[in-house]
C-alpha cells in the first residue's frame, strides 16, 4: 500500500515523466559491418519496460540486457531479421518500431496513399470538368501542341 | 498574496472570455453595433488580466513561495533565477497558462493590428477566440490550477525542477512553440468566421496570410529549438526521434506549411477556396489533438506530462465541441463556396495544390502514425509500436515529390504553363543537378550512399529551380541587379523559404547517412580514432555545481598534429532530486559537429565515452531559421501595409477574384 | 448532393478516432501483451534456487495448470504481492517462482522470512529465461495449464481483486482447484 502512495504521488508529482537515460556501455566491434548492423537494430528496437525509448536510449536493466543479447547475436552472425524476429517472438511486434505490412496495418501503411491516390485522381477531374471547351481532349498530341503553341501569345501573366 | 492576485486575475480572464465569445458574436447577428464594438477592449482586457496571472505566477517562483503547491513540485530554492523562471512552464500546470498567456496574446494582437477588418468580422474572430479562451481557462480553473495552495502545511523547500529541463534550451523553446501552436488559432478563427458569414473571399484570404505566417514562424524556431535542445541536451545526440510529443508539434506545422500556400493561391487567384479552409480549420485542430495525446496520458511518449483522467476527459470533451464544431459547421456552410477560377493541369495552382496534398499526406502519415498503435490496441488487435523506422521510410519517399514540385512550382505560370517552353529548363536544371549531386557524393562521401546522393541531389534541384526563377524576371535590357531590386519581399521570403528548406533536406540527408558514432572505453590518456580526427582523453575529475555535482572530462581532438577542439563533457548529479544527466561536450561547425559524451565508469581509470562525428547537422536547423526569415519577409510585404494604409482591401480583393460569389 | 457528402468526411473521420480517444483514456497505454500465450513455456535449464547445485528444467514443474510467478527482491511491488501468493497456495494454487535476475542469498532469506508459497523456484541470475518468456519487469505471473501451454499473463501484482476478476476463473477453466 505505501508502494503503491509512493508510485501515485511520484506520477502525481512529477510533471515530466522520469526518463532514464542511456548508460553508455562499450560494445566493441573488430567488424564495421557488424558495428552498424547492431547500431541500427539497437535505435530500431524498442525497450518494453520503459517510455518510448529504444533499447539504445534507455537505460533500464532489460535494455542492456536486450543490448546484450543483440550484441552477442550479431557478434555470432545474425541477420538483421533474424534479431528482430527473436526480439519480437517473446516481446511480440511492440518490440520493433516498424510494424509488419499486416491486414491491421494496411491503414497505417497505405490510407495515406490512397488518400494522395484520390485526392490526385479527383483533382484530374474537376480540373477536366471545368475546362471551357476550347481544349478539347479529342485533339492528338501533335495537335494540342500546336494549338498551345498559338494560344501563348496571350499566356500573360496574371 | 500576491500569487492569490493572479488566482483571481485568471478567474476574471475567464470571465472576460465569457463575456467576449457570446456579446459580439450575439451582436453580429441582432446588428447591435455597440456589442461588435465590445469585442476589441474585452480581448485586450482578458490578455491584460491573463498577463497578471502568469507574472504573478513568475514572482511565486522568483520568491520561492512553497505555499504554492505547483511552485513547491518545480522549483527549489538552489536554482538559479532564471531557471526558477523557466520552472515557471516546465509543468503542466504553467505550461497551460503560458499557452493561455499566449492565446491572449494573439487574440489582442488581432484586436489591434486589424483596423482595417469589417466591423462584423472582427467581433466574430474575437469571439471564436473567446470561445477557445473559455475552453482553456476553464481547464486550468477546475482541472489545473497552477495557483493551488498546499496551506496550511508546506515544505521548507521545493522539489526541483527536472534537471533535463534546466537548459537555456527550455526558456526559449515552449514559448516559441506555444506561440506557434497557438497562433494558428487566428487563422481557425478567420475560418470560421468567414464561414459564419459565408464570405470566402480573396479578402480573406489576405487578413489570414499574415496571422497565419506569423504563427508559422514561431512554430518552426520552437521546433528547430526543439529538436537542437534534445541534440545536445539529451545527451545522446539524436535531433528527432517521432515520439508523440515532437509529432503533436510536427502535424500542425506540415498542416501550416500547406495553409501557407494554399492561402497565397487563394488571396492570387480566388481558387481553392473550401480546401484551404479546411486547412485553416485542421491546422489548429491538430495543435489542439497534439494538446489532448500530450496531456490525457493516452500514449506512452519520452515526455509527456503526469496525466489524470478528468484532464483527459476534459480536453477530449472540449476538442469535440471545437473541431467536431467546426468541421461540423465547414459539411454545413462548404456546399454554398465556390471556386470559379481556372486553370489547366500544368499550372502553378495544381502544382503548389500538388505539393499541398503531398503536404497533407505527410500530415496524415504523421497522424495515422502516431494514433494507429492506440487504435489498435483499443480494437483489441495488440500493441504496435510506429517509429523511426517507419517515419523514415515513408518521408524518404514522400519527399522526393515534394522537393520536385517545389522546385517547379516557382518555374510556372499561373493558369497554364506550356509545356514546350518549359521543358528545356526543367532537363538542363533535372541534368545538372543529378549529376551533379552524384558526384559530389561520390567525391565527399561514399558513392555507395544512395541516400545521402539523394539528398544533395534534391538540394541542388531546388538551388538551380530557384536560381532560374530569380533569373527569368530579367527582361529586355535591365542588369540582373535592376530585376532582382524589383522583387516583392514575399518574393523573396518564398525564396527563402525554398532554400532554407532545401538546407534542412540536405542537412538532414548527410547526417543521416555519415554519421559516426563510437561507444568506445577510453582511460586518461587513451587516444581513439573518429572520422578522421583523433580524440585524447586527457583527464577526469569531480566538480561542483550550484545545484548538482558531478564528474568532468577534458578531451582533446587532433587533427594530425593540430588540435581543434579542446572539450569538457559533464556528469551531473542533482541533488534535490539525485537524477543522473550527461552534459555532452559539442565541437559545432559549419560542416560537422564532433560530440563527446562521458558515459559510466569501467572500473579501474577506464570511462565508457560516446563519440559522435555528425556532419552537416547544424544545416538542419540553420535551414529552419533561413525558412522563418523568409517567412518574416514575407510577412513584412508591402502590400499588406498599404492594404492596412487604405482600408480598402476588400475592393482590391474583388478585382482579383474576379467577380466572386461567396 | 455528392459534394456535400465529401464535405462530411472530414468531421466523419474526426468522429470515428473520438471515439477510440474515448476508450483509451480508460486504458492503460502501457499494458503488453505477451507474446507467448498459446505457446508453450520454453525449455532451459537453470539452477534450483533453494538447491543450486541442482539443475531444473521444465519438465520439474510437473503436471498443471499452475502459475509461473516472476519475482525479485529488488521489487517493492512483488512485496505487495507476496502475502496473497501465500494465501493463495495455501488454498491449493500450485505456484512456480521464477526468481528474475536477484541475489541468491537475498532471495533465500525473504522466502524464509515472509514464507515460501512456491512449490519449486528457478533462479534465474542472468535473466535468459526471462527473456525467452518476454519478462519486461516484476512482477508477472503466468497461467499454465496441464499441457504446458500459457494461458495468460497478468502484470503487476496479483491480489484478491485481480485473482477473482480475472485470473481464478482461467486457472479453473485450466482445472486448477
Amino acid at each position: 500500500m505505501t508502494a503503491m502512495i509512493q508510485t501515485l504521488l511520484l506520477v502525481v508529482g512529477l510533471a515530466y515523466s522520469a526518463v532514464s537515460f542511456a548508460t553508455i556501455d562499450a560494445y566493441p566491434f573488430d567488424d564495421n559491418a557488424k558495428e552498424n548492423q547492431f547500431r541500427e537494430l539497437i535505435n530500431e528496437l524498442r525497450c518494453p519496460k520503459c517510455q518510448n525509448q529504444t533499447i539504445s536510449d534507455s537505460d533500464a536493466g532489460l535494455a542492456k540486457d536486450l543490448k546484450d543479447k543483440t550484441y552477442e547475436m550479431v557478434q555470432q552472425g545474425a541477420t538483421k531479421d533474424q534479431v528482430i524476429d527473436y526480439m519480437v517472438q517473446r516481446y511480440g511486434n511492440f518490440v520493433h518500431y516498424q510494424p509488419p505490412v499486416q491486414q491491421t496495418t494496411w491503414v497505417l501503411w497505405f490510407g495515406p496513399f490512397v488518400f494522395l491516390a484520390v485526392a490526385l485522381l479527383a483533382v484530374v477531374l474537376v480540373i477536366r470538368k471545368k475546362q471551357p471547351a476550347k481544349a478539347q481532349p479529342q485533339l492528338s498530341e501533335t495537335e494540342q501542341q500546336r494549338l498551345q503553341q498559338l494560344l501563348k501569345k496571350d499566356d500573360s501573366p496574371s | 498574496m500576491i500569487a492569490e492576485w493572479g488566482h483571481i486575475a485568471q478567474i476574471l480572464a475567464l470571465i472576460c472570455a465569457c463575456l467576449l465569445a457570446v456579446i459580439p458574436m450575439v451582436g453580429s447577428y441582432r446588428g447591435y453595433i455597440n456589442w461588435m464594438q465590445l469585442a476589441r477592449p474585452l480581448a485586450q482586457l482578458q490578455f491584460l488580466f491573463v498577463a497578471i496571472a502568469f507574472a504573478a505566477l513568475c514572482y511565486a517562483f522568483i520568491q520561492d513561495d512553497f505555499t504554492i503547491s505547483y511552485v513547491a513540485q518545480n522549483s527549489n530554492s538552489k536554482l538559479p533565477w532564471y531557471y526558477k523562471l523557466s520552472a515557471v512552464w516546465g509543468a503542466h500546470e504553467g505550461s497551460l497558462l503560458l499557452w493561455i498567456l499566449m492565446l491572449s496574446g494573439w487574440q489582442a494582437a488581432v484586436s489591434v493590428f486589424s483596423r482595417a477588418l469589417p466591423l462584423v468580422a472582427i467581433a466574430r474572430v474575437l469571439a471564436v477566440m473567446g470561445l477557445i479562451s473559455i475552453g482553456f481557462l476553464t481547464f486550468i480553473q477546475f482541472t489545473s490550477n497552477p495557483f493551488e495552495t498546499l496551506l496550511p502545511f508546506y515544505p521548507v523547500d521545493g522539489r526541483d525542477l527536472n534537471p533535463l529541463l534546466q537548459d537555456v534550451g527550455l526558456i526559449m523553446h515552449p514559448p516559441m512553440l506555444y506561440m506557434g501552436y497557438v497562433g494558428f488559432a487566428v487563422a481557425f478563427a478567420f475560418a470560421i468566421a468567414a464561414l459564419l458569414s459565408g464570405q470566402l473571399d480573396a479578402a480573406w484570404a489576405r487578413w489570414s496570410r499574415p496571422w497565419t505566417l506569423a504563427a508559422w514562424i514561431s512554430l518552426t524556431v520552437g521546433i528547430a529549438l526543439g529538436s537542437w535542445w534534445a541534440y545536445y541536451e539529451l545527451g545522446w545526440g539524436g535531433w528527432w526521434f517521432w515520439d508523440p510529443v515532437e509529432n503533436a508539434s510536427f502535424m500542425p506545422w506540415l498542416a501550416g506549411t500547406a495553409l501557407i500556400h494554399s492561402l497565397a493561391v487563394c488571396e492570387k487567384r480566388g481558387v481553392f477556396k473550401l480546401w484551404t479552409v479546411l486547412l485553416a480549420l485542421s491546422a489548429f485542430s491538430l495543435s489542439l489533438l497534439g494538446t489532448f495525446l500530450v496531456r490525457s496520458g493516452v500514449l506512452v511518449s519520452v515526455h509527456a506530462f503526469a496525466s489524470d483522467p478528468s484532464r483527459g476527459l476534459f480536453i477530449l470533451a472540449f476538442l469535440f465541441l471545437v473541431i467536431g464544431g467546426s468541421l461540423g459547421l465547414f459539411a454545413w456552410k462548404g456546399a454554398a463556396i465556390k471556386s470559379r477560377g481556372q486553370y489547366e493541369v500544368v499550372s502553378r495552382e495544381t502544382l503548389l495544390l500538388g505539393n499541398n496534398l503531398l503536404l497533407v499526406t505527410a500530415t496524415l502519415v504523421v497522424l495515422v502514425g502516431t494514433i494507429w498503435p492506440l487504435i489498435h490496441k483499443e480494437i483489441g488487435w495488440g500493441t504496435i509500436s510506429v517509429g523511426p523506422p517507419f517515419f523514415n521510410l515513408l518521408f524518404s519517399i514522400l519527399v522526393v515529390p515534394f522537393v520536385f514540385l517545389l522546385g517547379l512550382g516557382p518555374l510556372a505560370r499561373w493558369r497554364r504553363q506550356s509545356m514546350a517552353k518549359w521543358r528545356q529548363r526543367i532537363l538542363f536544371a533535372l541534368g545538372l543537378s543529378i549529376s551533379s549531386g552524384i558526384v559530389l557524393n561520390a567525391v565527399f562521401g561514399d558513392v555507395q550512399e544512395f541516400h545521402a546522393a539523394l539528398g544533395v541531389v534534391l538540394g541542388i534541384w531546388v538551388v538551380i529551380c530557384t536560381l532560374q526563377e530569380l533569373l527569368s524576371h530579367q527582361h529586355g535590357n535591365q542588369t540582373l541587379w535592376q530585376a532582382l531590386s524589383k522583387l516583392s519581399r514575399s518574393h523573396w521570403g518564398m525564396v527563402l523559404g525554398h532554400l532554407g528548406f532545401a538546407m534542412s533536406v540536405v542537412g538532414i540527408a548527410l547526417t543521416s547517412t555519415y554519421t559516426t558514432e563510437r561507444d568506445v572505453r577510453m582511460q586518461p590518456g587513451d587516444t581513439q580514432p573518429l572520422a578522421g580526427y583523433v580524440v585524447k582523453f586527457e583527464q577526469v575529475g569531480p566538480m561542483q555545481g550550484p545545484n548538482y555535482r558531478g564528474t568532468a572530462g577534458e578531451f582533446s581532438v587532433w587533427d594530425g598534429d593540430k588540435q581543434i577542439a579542446q572539450l569538457h563533457a559533464e556528469k551531473r548529479q542533482y541533488l534535490a532530486s539525485g537524477s543522473m544527466m550527461t552534459e555532452a561536450a559539442i565541437d559545432a561547425g559549419f560542416f560537422r559537429d564532433l560530440f563527446i559524451a562521458l558515459g559510466e565508469p569501467l572500473g579501474g581509470d577506464a570511462w565508457a565515452v560516446r563519440l559522435h562525428y555528425k556532419p552537416f547537422v547544424r544545416w538542419i536547423w540553420l535551414g529552419a531559421l533561413v525558412m522563418s526569415f523568409g517567412g518574416g519577409l514575407a510577412i513584412f510585404d508591402r502590400r499588406y501595409r498599404v492594404a492596412r494604409r487604405r482600408q480598402s482591401s476588400p475592393a482590391q480583393a474583388v478585382q482579383t477574384t474576379e467577380g466572386e460569389a461567396g | 448532393m455528392k459534394k456535400q457528402l465529401f464535405l462530411l468526411l472530414p468531421l466523419l473521420a474526426f468522429l470515428a478516432v473520438g471515439v477510440f480517444f474515448y476508450s483509451a483514456l480508460f486504458s492503460d497505454p502501457r499494458e503488453l501483451e505477451s507474446a507467448l500465450v498459446g505457446k508453450p513455456v520454453p525449455e532451459f535449464e537453470l539452477p534450483n534456487l533453494l538447491e543450486p547445485n541442482q539443475t531444473v528444467s521444465q519438465q520439474a514443474f510437473g503436471d498443471g495448470p499452475y502459475l509461473l510467478n516472476v519475482w525479485a527482491t529488488w521489487c517493492p511491488t512483488c512485496r505487495a504481492e507476496h502475502e496473497y501468493l501465500n494465501t493463495l497456495a495455501a488454498q491449493g494454487v500450485k505456484i512456480i517462482g521464477l526468481n528474475y535476475k536477484d541475489e541468491p542469498a537475498k532471495a533465500r532469506m525473504w522466502l524464509a522470512q515472509l514464507g515460501d508459497p512456491y512449490v519449486l523456484n528457478v533462479m534465474d541470475y542472468e535473466g535468459t529465461l526471462a527473456i525467452d518468456l518476454g519478462v519486461y519487469g516484476a512482477p508477472e505471473t503466468f497461467i499454465v495449464d496441464s499441457n504446458g501451454m500459457i494461458l495468460y499473463r497478468h502484470v503487476g501484482d496479483v491480489n484478491a481483486r485481480v485473482w477473482q476478476a480475472k485470473l481464478a476463473d482461467i486457472y479453473r477453466q485450466a482445472g486448477g482447484l
